[in-house]
C-alpha cells in the first residue's frame, strides 16, 4: 500500500511562469476504470476501482479527474485519491455527493464503467526521514490522510492524524488503525462540532495542542479539506514554528492544465506572485506561498470566501489605475454586448 | 484527410482550439499532437498577463462560460519555450495572437512570424477590447479592419492570416467582409457567445467578473448557422471566397462534419478537451470514417456540400 518515493522531494508550491514544465505527471492515463465495489461511509460512497494505468504510479496528494456519464454535464469531477495498490490494480476513492454530477458517481454500483483520467497534480512532498508530521482533514478531505501516513511512517516520520467534521456522519478517516507497527499513523484525534464523535470543535483546536507539546518534534503539518479550514490550519501551524502542505480543491474544468480556470495566487522560488494552476503545480502547495490576503477575498458582486483576486503586484497584473482608454469594464459591471473577459 | 487551408497545408482538418489546448505541451499525453491539423496556442498579447479573478468558470448546460481574461507569459516566452517544443515534437502551429490595440496585434504578430513550425496566425479579435470602449473587435467593422489591416502590413503577404469571429453580432457577413477586404486570409467561426449564470443559493453571479464566454455542445447550432452564413454570403457573391474554419461544440466526428457541410474547411476542438483530453484524435478517426462512408474522395469535397442545390 505504501507509496513509492520517487525522485528527490521537490517542493510544492514553486509554481514558475506559466508554460514552464507543470505538465501532467508521466503517470497519467486516461482509462475506462470499472467499479470493483461502492459502499456508504457515513455521508460518502466509497469506491473501490479497477484502474490499474491509474494505481501503477499514484501518489498521495494526487487525483482523479472522473466523468459524470450521461447527465449532459460535461466537466470531469475530481477527487483526491484515498488510496492505491499498483499490485492490485486498484484505485480508491471517497465521493462526496454535493450536486448532480457527484450525485451520479458517489451512486455508482459494482461493475459499472467509470472514465477517469489520473493521477493528476503533484503529491505531498514528503519531509526528511524521520521527522515528526501531523496530519488535518476535514470531512471527506482525510480521505487520503492513512495512505500518506503510511507513508510518512515507513521512513520514520511520527505521525499524528487529526480529522474532524461538523458531524460524525461527515467524519471519515477516525477508525484509521493506530500504534501497532504496521499502522498508518500513531495516534488518531477526532473533533466534531457538534460533539458527537470526539471532542467538541474544531481541528485547529487539536492541531494547536498538539503543536504546543513540547519536544514532540511535529515540524510539518499537511492538510487537506476546504480553503477556509487550510487557511486557519496554516495560521495555527504558522504560528507554532511548523511548515504546512495544504491539498486545495479548486474548481477544475480540465483538470491537465489546459485551460487556466483552477489558478491560485502563489508566490514563487523568484519572490513573485503569479496566478498559478492548481492542477499542475497543485493541488499541494506550500501555505507559506499561498497569497492568504487575495485568497477568499471578497469582490464586487461576490460574496467572501469564494474564488480569489489578482494581487496588484502579481505578475501581468492589470495596472491599479487603468490608463484613460484602458479597460473600462469593471468586475461586476455589465455595460453592453462586450462586457467581461471572453477568451 | 490532408486539407490546404488559404495555402497552408494541414495534415488533417482537426485543430485544437485556442485557449483549450495551452501550447499543446499538456495534451500530448493524452492525444497525439503532431497527428492534428494544427495546435491552435493560447492567444498571447505582447507582455505576461494575470488573467481575471476566480471563479473563472461555471458549468452550463451543455456546455460552460469562462473568463479567464487571456492569462499567459507573453509572446517572447511563447516563441522561445512552446513553439520549439511544438517544432521539435512534429506538430503544426497556429498562432492566436490578441492586443489592446491594432498596434499590439501588429507587434506580437511581427515576433511570432518565422518561427520553426508555424502554419497560419489567427488573430483574435473576439476577445475583449482594452482600447475601444468594452467593445469586441469583432462586433465592429471598422475595428476589425484596423486590426486585420495592421496585422497584415506587419507580417507581409505570405503569411495566412484567420480572423477569429465573433457569433455576438447582427451582421457577420458585414464584418467578415471587413476583415477579408483588410488582409485575412481566411475566417475562424465562432468565439464564445457571452453569458451570465447565477447562483440561486448565494443569489449572485457564479463568475468573479458577472460575464463570461459561452462555449461547449450549447454552442454548436450557432457555430453550424455562422458558418452557413459565410458560405452562403460566398456562394452569393456577397463574400470574397476564403476558408472558413469551423469551431463552437464539436465533439464528435459528426459534428465536425456537419460544419464541413455547412462551408468549413477544417475545425477546431475546444471545450470538448476538458470533458476529454483524448477528444481531437478520436475526432480526427471519426471524420474520416464518415466521410468514406460517404464516398468523398477528399475533405474539399464535403466543404460546403449541404448548400447544394
Ligand atoms: C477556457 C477557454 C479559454 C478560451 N480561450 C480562448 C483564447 O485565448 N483565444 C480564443 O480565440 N478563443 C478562446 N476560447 C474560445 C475557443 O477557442 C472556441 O472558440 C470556443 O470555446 C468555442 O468552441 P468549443 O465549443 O469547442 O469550446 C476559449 C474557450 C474556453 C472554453
Ligand atoms: S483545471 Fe484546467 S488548467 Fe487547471
Amino acid at each position: 500500500m505504501s507509496p513509492e518515493v520517487g525522485g528527490p522531494p521537490r517542493g510544492p508550491g514553486e509554481g514558475d511562469v506559466v508554460g514552464d514544465e507543470a505538465v501532467p505527471p508521466a503517470g497519467a492515463v486516461s482509462e475506462r476504470a470499472r467499479v470493483v465495489s461502492a459502499e456508504p461511509v457515513g455521508a460518502y460512497a466509497r469506491l473501490v476501482l479497477a484502474a490499474p494505468g491509474a494505481a501503477a504510479s499514484a501518489r498521495p496528494g494526487q487525483f482523479a479527474a472522473c466523468s459524470t456519464g450521461d447527465t449532459g454535464m460535461l466537466l470531469r469531477r475530481s477527487f483526491s485519491i484515498s488510496s492505491a495498490d499498483p499490485a492490485a490494480g486498484e484505485l480508491v476513492l471517497v465521493v462526496a455527493a454535493a450536486g448532480p454530477g457527484t450525485a451520479r458517481i458517489a451512486a455508482l454500483r459494482a461493475g459499472d464503467e467509470l472514465p477517469v483520467l489520473a493521477p493528476l497534480g503533484r503529491p505531498f512532498a514528503l519531509p526528511p526521514a524521520g521527522e515528526g508530521v501531523v496530519l488535518v482533514g476535514g470531512g471527506y478531505g482525510a480521505a487520503p490522510l492513512a495512505w500518506l501516513g503510511a507513508a510518512l511512517r515507513a521512513r520514520g516520520s511520527a505521525v499524528d492524524l487529526v480529522v474532524g467534521a461538523g458531524d460524525s456522519c461527515r467524519l471519515l478517516a477516525q477508525d484509521t488503525p493506530a500504534g501497532t507497527p504496521s499502522a498508518p499513523v500513531d495516534r488518531v484525534h477526532v473533533a466534531t462540532e457538534d460533539g458527537s464523535a470526539g471532542v467538541r470543535g474544531r481541528v485547529t483546536d487539536v492541531l494547536a495542542g498538539l503543536l504546543a507539546e513540547p519536544a514532540a518534534g511535529r515540524r510539518h503539518v499537511f492538510a487537506c479539506g476546504p480553503m477556509a479550514m487550510l487557511r486557519a490550519v496554516h495560521e495555527v501551524a504558522a504560528a507554532a514554528g511548523a511548515a504546512t502542505q495544504l491539498a486545495t480543491e479548486e474548481s477544475m474544468a480540465c483538470g491537465i492544465g489546459v485551460c487556466m480556470t483552477c489558478v491560485l495566487p502563489v508566490v514563487g522560488e523568484d519572490g513573485a506572485t503569479r496566478m498559478v494552476r492548481a492542477c499542475t503545480e497543485g493541488p499541494v502547495f506550500a501555505g507559506d506561498r499561498l497569497r492568504w490576503d487575495a485568497i477568499g477575498a471578497p469582490a464586487p458582486q461576490r460574496p467572501a470566501g469564494v474564488g480569489a483576486r489578482v494581487p496588484a503586484d502579481a505578475v501581468g497584473a492589470p495596472s491599479p489605475v487603468p490608463p484613460a482608454g484602458g479597460d473600462a469594464v469593471q468586475p461586476g459591471s455589465v455595460a453592453g454586448p462586450a462586457t467581461g473577459a471572453r477568451s | 484527410m490532408a486539407v490546404d487551408l488559404a495555402g497552408a497545408p494541414l495534415r488533417s482538418p482537426v485543430m485544437t482550439a485556442s485557449g483549450c489546448a495551452a501550447a499543446g505541451r499538456e495534451l500530448d499525453a493524452f492525444t497525439d499532437v503532431a497527428a492534428l491539423g494544427a495546435v491552435v496556442t493560447k492567444s498571447v498579447m505582447l507582455a505576461p498577463r494575470s488573467g481575471r479573478p476566480t471563479p473563472r468558470m461555471a458549468e452550463t448546460p451543455a456546455g460552460m462560460l469562462n473568463s479567464i481574461g487571456l492569462q499567459g507569459g507573453g509572446v517572447d516566452a511563447l516563441v522561445e519555450h512552446d513553439l520549439p517544443w511544438l517544432a521539435e515534437r512534429g506538430a503544426t502551429a497556429v498562432v492566436s495572437v490578441a492586443g489592446g490595440d491594432p498596434e499590439e496585434f501588429a507587434e506580437v504578430a511581427r515576433r511570432v512570424v518565422g518561427a520553426p513550425g508555424v502554419a497560419a496566425l489567427e488573430v483574435n479579435i473576439s476577445c475583449p477590447n482594452v482600447a475601444n470602449r468594452g467593445l469586441v473587435f469583432a462586433c465592429d467593422p471598422a475595428s476589425s479592419a484596423a486590426v486585420l489591416g495592421a496585422v497584415r502590413a506587419a507580417v507581409g503577404d505570405d503569411v495566412v492570416l484567420l480572423a477569429k469571429l465573433s457569433p455576438d453580432v447582427t451582421d457577420l457577413v458585414g464584418i467578415a467582409r471587413a476583415c477579408l477586404e483588410a488582409g485575412a486570409s481566411g475566417l475562424t467561426a465562432i468565439n464564445t457567445l457571452l453569458g451570465v449564470d447565477v447562483d440561486v443559493r448565494t443569489m449572485r453571479p457564479r463568475l468573479a467578473v458577472t460575464t463570461g464566454g459561452l462555449s461547449g455542445p450549447a454552442i454548436r447550432p450557432v457555430a453550424v448557422r455562422c458558418v452557413w452564413q459565410l458560405r452562403a454570403a460566398m456562394l452569393a457573391g456577397l463574400l470574397p471566397q476564403a476558408p472558413v474554419v469551423g469551431t463552437g461544440g464539436v465533439a464528435s466526428g459528426a459534428d465536425a462534419l456537419q460544419l464541413l457541410l455547412a462551408g468549413a474547411s477544417a475545425v477546431q476542438v475546444g471545450t470538448a478537451v476538458f470533458a476529454d483530453p483524448t477528444t481531437p484524435g478520436r475526432v480526427a478517426e471519426e471524420l474520416a470514417a464518415m466521410l468514406a462512408e460517404r464516398s468523398f474522395a477528399s475533405v474539399a469535397e464535403a466543404v460546403g456540400y449541404a448548400h447544394r442545390p
